[in-house]
């Protein structure tokens, strides 16, 4: 440790902390634009100079010194104004004064330091700069006159998102910020650079000249267009919303954000169910709320318990989760489930679905091996954290399913399941490595339980997980990564077929008559029997929508309140942005009212009483925001043999990384984002 | 005056082989197993007692720099040569490439050893095409001789030599920019601390040196420390090449003792001032780098660190610019700014932005374009960028308009009182 005086404040800070940390711990805040804790230090603004006395007589960059025992810091003397405000000028120079028709303003760096030093007038009376504006893709929209070249981007591309897409070319004054050959960003997490861009030269495209920061409500919530459970803020204005930022939460997301979840919010906005419909003669016809419960209620009537069915989606609230749960319950049903995608996995134990490292734990991890999951495109914020770990210590990294850039070094183990076998018996050669590790982490995607020999997958993947050491009192190395934001909640209440239920396959193959479909559009509706009479709840008129006899408008995660369970089986909230358009209601308030409609009222009319529910029935649902991590006190593993393997190869569950649910679907912008992919050199059109 | 038995770099004009026969005539390689025998400590004390300064411009101990070297490491170490001489006027470390090229390769293998150095790299400019095929001949001799490479000089002890072309930025003559350009990125100058000393080229112990100190070094070690000490002044010993160039009669690069008087200098070696002595307007002393001096003081300064110091310039490079009346000494300093606005890497806003407004103001000065009190902000700017930047590039483009308006700001000010007589207005100011 080392004591530093900064500003008369003594503080004591660990050795090889800068002066810029030392004083953020001393609470002195240095003014700052390249330098961003979670990136690399590069030292090029120069605007955190500070006076170190005894040293040579001359500012220095406060973000890249290291502390020394008794150093003596200035923040505020009259050399560090002069140099900060000189630094300042030369920022301004050739910095075009458009604030007022710049998207950063009012939330810019470069706008709130100048006043603190700026000049009022400048004394540059040459020509400025001008530098072509670069198209980086549907996303980032440029305007490079307004760089200042901090290198911000270049950095986080570079070493976050781990694509070697952006650089500086030319030098001195010339220098630019680009894709050295004009190409949209191939990152997912490319959107964090307008975050990042300390000024107006990054902004984001689909929200160029929507608003301005002082006109937005901002509400606090979680993401669910992937399982990660991304802390995201909403920002809106009336009853749309207009951006999605991420917040920081180091143990989810640290600050990121990606690509999908920030910019698939246009897709709120179509295709959106805003009133009931009930289907007449094969056609859907607008109706009353009271129109559309009595037809189901009509139905409901000449049905027993064992002929109706639900299946929930993938965007799915807590809270009309286990609504739904109850009602069916009520109604002598105990064919429910949420794996509609058909992923053979056990809700018997918690352990056997949740990521259980946790995911601040993979930077823990000295092994992983990837089974039938492409992080990359499933959770990509996730993937960010695993090359973070990858970066600090080169891990090894094994790979089980088709081979694709990870951002890291992988070592490519083969695509077919029998390699789990192969690895547990000691005859692959990386049995080696997960045998040496001594906190392994083994992460099953969905990609390699929703087939049919699924069961046999996880099971196999948990014994060798139990043989390698990584199931100890200290540490749980097995992970299910889901790419649902509402699985590992919908498990945890036990949304699964009860004893004799149906699962989703036999419900859809016939097993019911009456099947509700909780904002479940992820499988072909083809498969849906033809006499099933199908009640679609949800917000978006996706596939679900379009086999529905009934649809019943839902809200988006935007437009309620509501708990979601992360993959790693974090209970968050999400709190409501907007309203939801038109007739639509808050979904477990629909659930609610149709139970009155049959006479089988719920015992719970707020959302407090559900929240007690939830609780009741899982006390995970009673920790908000907090994950304890436990070690594996059981290897016994679950349901399924795992000799039973298929010969078909294991492959990610994500084929398009824009495309994963309706919202995106309905995304223009995601529909861009798959062009540019598709022709990344034709995208820059 | 350097008698001819102190000379060290007998071949300065190439008159004679340049190669290993010509080298050992001259009495390179001679015996430097018993150099090495000494012991590493011993090598740095007699570098530090010889009060050797670095030849590249700093003018930083070099016993000293070596001694930063980790004693004990578990990486390698490496020795960096710094042979990207791009430093306007400097033609000194192309003359030892060229023609004395033994001499850095023995000095390679005295410096590495002395920082326990596993290689050396020869980071030699782009632009000296033949005289890489020069040092690299050189290089391949001395492997062949087991000079160095495996057990170099039957010492027991290992070290490979490595040249590296660059591709001619200036920038890359800064210590750590020639480092990152070494590893294969762009060279840009990194942020000290660390030190090369600590984490280097790739990431380990490095030191780098210029070519001079480094060839000078094994004659050092075999005269002795008090033989070097005997020339040049205190704290500013020994001998050094000096490159004269400019409105002299026969410009030249010659060897001297430090501490010479400028005037001497040029007098006897390049011929004197075009027009004689007192046809004199300025000398830059040291480099595009360092403020030039007006005659009055080149009447009687001498040529050593510590006196141009005293003058507030600097010995540099030790590159003599001589200029004399006839010249147009505001478009002199400005065409080192444009230099300077060129060759600037771009990655720190004082460096990127204020060599590139100090330029534009000079281009105006030459025309007498602007306003009295720009000389004033000029020089403000000029502060503003001196010391604020991550490597001395910035001060190198401070520098020649500091001395500038020191020295000449009336002529500055006749310019814009001559181009206002003429009727013309000054610039107008940029609607911002």
């Amino acid at each position: 440790m080392a004591k530093v005086t900064i500003d008369g404040v003594t503080v004591e800070v660990a050795n090889g902390s800068t002066i810029l940390q030392a004083a953020e711990q001393a609470g002195i805040e240095i003014p700052r634009f390249c330098y961003h804790e979670r990136l690399s230090i590069a030292g090029n603004c120069r605007m955190c100079l500070v006076e170190v006395e005894k040293a040579p007589p001359k500012p220095i960059a406060s973000c890249g010194y290291p502390v020394a025992d008794g150093m003596v810091v200035h923040t505020d003397s009259k050399m560090v104004r002069n140099a900060r405000r000189g630094v300042m000028e030369f920022l301004l120079i050739n910095h075009p004064l458009d604030c007022p028709i710049c998207d950063q303003g009012g939330e810019c760096d470069l706008q709130d330091q100048a006043m603190g030093y700026g000049m009022d007038h400048s004394r540059y009376a040459e020509n400025k700069r001008a530098v072509p504006d670069k198209n980086l893709g549907p996303l980032v929209k440029t305007s490079m006159n307004r760089c200042i070249h901090c290198t911000r981007c270049i950095r986080f591309i570079t070493e976050v998102a781990g694509v070697p897409d952006l650089g500086a070319t030319a030098r001195g004054e010339h220098m630019e910020v680009g894709t050295y050959v004009e190409k949209a960003l191939g990152s997912e997490l490319s959107g964090n650079i307008i975050d990042l861009c300390p000024v107006g030269a990054l902004t984001s495209k689909p929200y160029a000249f929507v608003a301005r920061p002082w006109e937005l409500s901002k509400v606090d919530s979680v993401d669910v267009l992937d399982a990660v459970g991304t802390n995201i803020r909403i920002d809106s204005r009336g009853p749309e919303v207009l951006r999605i930022l991420p917040r920081i939460n180091e143990d989810v997301n640290e600050e990121w954000l990606g690509d999908k979840s920030r910019f698939a919010l246009d897709g709120l906005k179509r295709r959106r169910l805003d009133r009931p419909w009930v289907r007449e003669n094969g056609k859907l016809r607008a109706a009353t709320w009271n129109e559309a419960f009595d037809a189901i209620a009509a139905k409901l009537k000449t049905l027993s318990g064992d002929r109706i069915g639900a299946i929930a989606g993938d965007l799915c609230d807590a809270e009309s989760l286990v609504a739904l749960k109850d009602l069916f319950a009520s109604l002598g049903s105990t064919n429910i489930d949420c794996r509609q995608d058909g992923a053979k996995l056990d809700a018997s134990r918690r352990d056997f679905y949740c990521f259980n490292t946790s995911i601040a734990g993979i930077e823990e991890a000295d092994a992983i091996l990837i089974v039938g999951s492409n992080p990359r495109h499933e959770a990509p914020v996730l993937n960010a954290r695993i090359r973070k770990a990858w970066l600090a210590h080169e891990l090894p990294i094994g790979l089980i399913g088709s081979e694709t850039d990870l951002t890291y070094k992988v070592t490519p183990l083969g695509a077919a399941p029998s390699v789990l076998t192969a690895l547990h018996d000691g005859s692959h050669e990386f049995a080696k490595v997960l045998a040496d590790a001594k906190k392994p982490m083994i992460i099953v995607g969905q990609g390699a339980l929703a087939r049919p020999d699924g069961a046999a997958v996880l099971a196999a993947a948990w014994r060798l997980a139990a043989h390698v050491g990584a199931l100890s009192s200290e540490w749980h190395g097995f992970n299910v990564l889901h790419t649902a934001a509402a699985r590992v909640g919908a498990l945890d209440l036990g949304f699964v077929p009860g004893p004799n239920g149906k699962s989703a396959d036999a419900m859809l193959g016939g097993g019911v008559d009456l099947l509700w479909l909780l904002g479940a559009d992820e499988f072909d509706p083809a498969r849906i029997a033809a006499g099933t009479f199908v009640v679609y709840q949800g917000h978006h008129g996706d596939a679900g929508a379009h086999r529905a006899d009934v649809i019943l408008p839902g809200s988006a995660y935007t437009e309620k309140s509501g708990t979601y369970v992360n993959t790693e089986g974090r209970a968050q909230r999400a709190f409501k942005a907007i309203y939801p358009p038109g007739d639509a209601r808050e979904d477990w308030t629909i659930v609610r009212a149709f139970s009155a409609v049959i006479g089988k009222p719920l015992p719970y009319d707020t959302i407090e009483a559900v929240r007690t529910r939830l609780e009741q029935v899982n006390p995970v649902f009673g920790r908000v925001g907090f994950l304890p991590r436990f070690g594996c006190s059981d290897q016994t593993g679950p349901a399924g043999d795992p000799a039973v393997l298929s010969d078909a190869p294991l492959a990610s569950s994500v084929a398009n990384y824009y495309m994963t649910d309706p919202i995106s679907r309905a995304s223009p912008t995601m529909a861009a984002c798959v062009q540019a992919q598709a022709t990344p050199a034709l995208a820059a059109e | 005056m350097l008698q001819d038995k102190d000379r060290i770099f007998t071949n300065l004009y190439g008159l004679h082989d340049p190669f290993l026969k010509g080298a050992l005539a001259r009495g390179d390689w001679d015996n430097t197993v018993a150099i090495l025998a000494r012991g590493r400590d011993a090598i740095v004390q007699e570098m530090k007692d010889s009060g050797l300064r670095g030849r590249g411009g700093a003018g930083f101990p070099t016993g000293l720099k070596w001694s930063f070297m980790p004693k004990q490491s578990d990486r390698p170490c490496y020795l960096v040569v710094n042979a990207d001489e791009s430093e306007p006027g400097t033609c000194k470390d192309r003359d030892i490439l060229r023609h004395d090229p033994h001499k850095l390769v023995e000095g390679c293998l005295v410096a590495g050893f002395a920082m326990g150095a596993t290689a050396a790299y020869i980071y030699i400019r782009g632009e000296f095409y033949n005289e890489s095929l020069t040092l690299q001949h050189a290089i391949d001799e001395a492997y062949e001789a087991g000079l160095i490479g495996k057990n170099a000089c039957g010492s027991g002890y290992d070290m490979d030599v490595f040249l590296h072309r660059g591709a001619g930025a200036y920038i890359c003559g800064e210590e750590t920019a020639l480092i990152e350009s070494l590893e294969g990125k762009k060279g840009m100058p990194r942020m000290k601390p660390p030190f090369p000393a600590g984490v280097g080229l790739y990431g380990c112990p490095s030191t780098v040196n210029n070519v001079e100190s480094i060839a000078v070094s094994p004659t050092i070690l075999r005269r002795g420390a008090a033989w070097f000490t005997s020339l040049g002044r205190p704290n500013n010993t020994g001998q050094k090449l000096f490159c004269i160039s400019g409105h002299v009669n026969k410009p030249c690069n010659v060897e001297e003792e430090l501490g010479i008087p400028l005037r001497e200098l040029i007098e006897k070696y390049a011929g004197g001032v075009r027009g004689g002595w007192d046809n004199l307007l300025a000398i830059i002393p040291g480099g595009a780098s360092v403020p030039l001096l007006p005659k009055s003081i080149c009447d009687e300064v001498l040529m050593d660190f510590d006196s141009l110091r005293a003058v507030r310039s600097g010995l540099g490079t030790a590159a003599v610019m001589v200029m004399d009346k006839s010249t147009d000494v505001i478009k002199a300093i400005a065409r080192l700014s444009k230099f300077y606005m060129h060759e600037s890497c771009g990655q720190c806003t004082p460096c990127r932005e204020g060599t590139g407004w100090m330029w534009r103001v000079m281009t105006r000065m030459v025309e007498g374009r602007a306003a009295p009190e720009e000389i004033d902000t000029l020089e403000q700017v000029t502060k503003q960028v001196e010391g604020h930047t991550i490597c001395a590039l910035g001060d190198a483009a401070a520098w020649p308009i500091q001395g500038l308006i020191r020295h000449f700001r009336p002529v500055m000010e006749e310019r814009i009182a001559a181009y206002k007589s003429r009727g013309a207005k000054p610039l107008p100011m940029a609607a911002e």
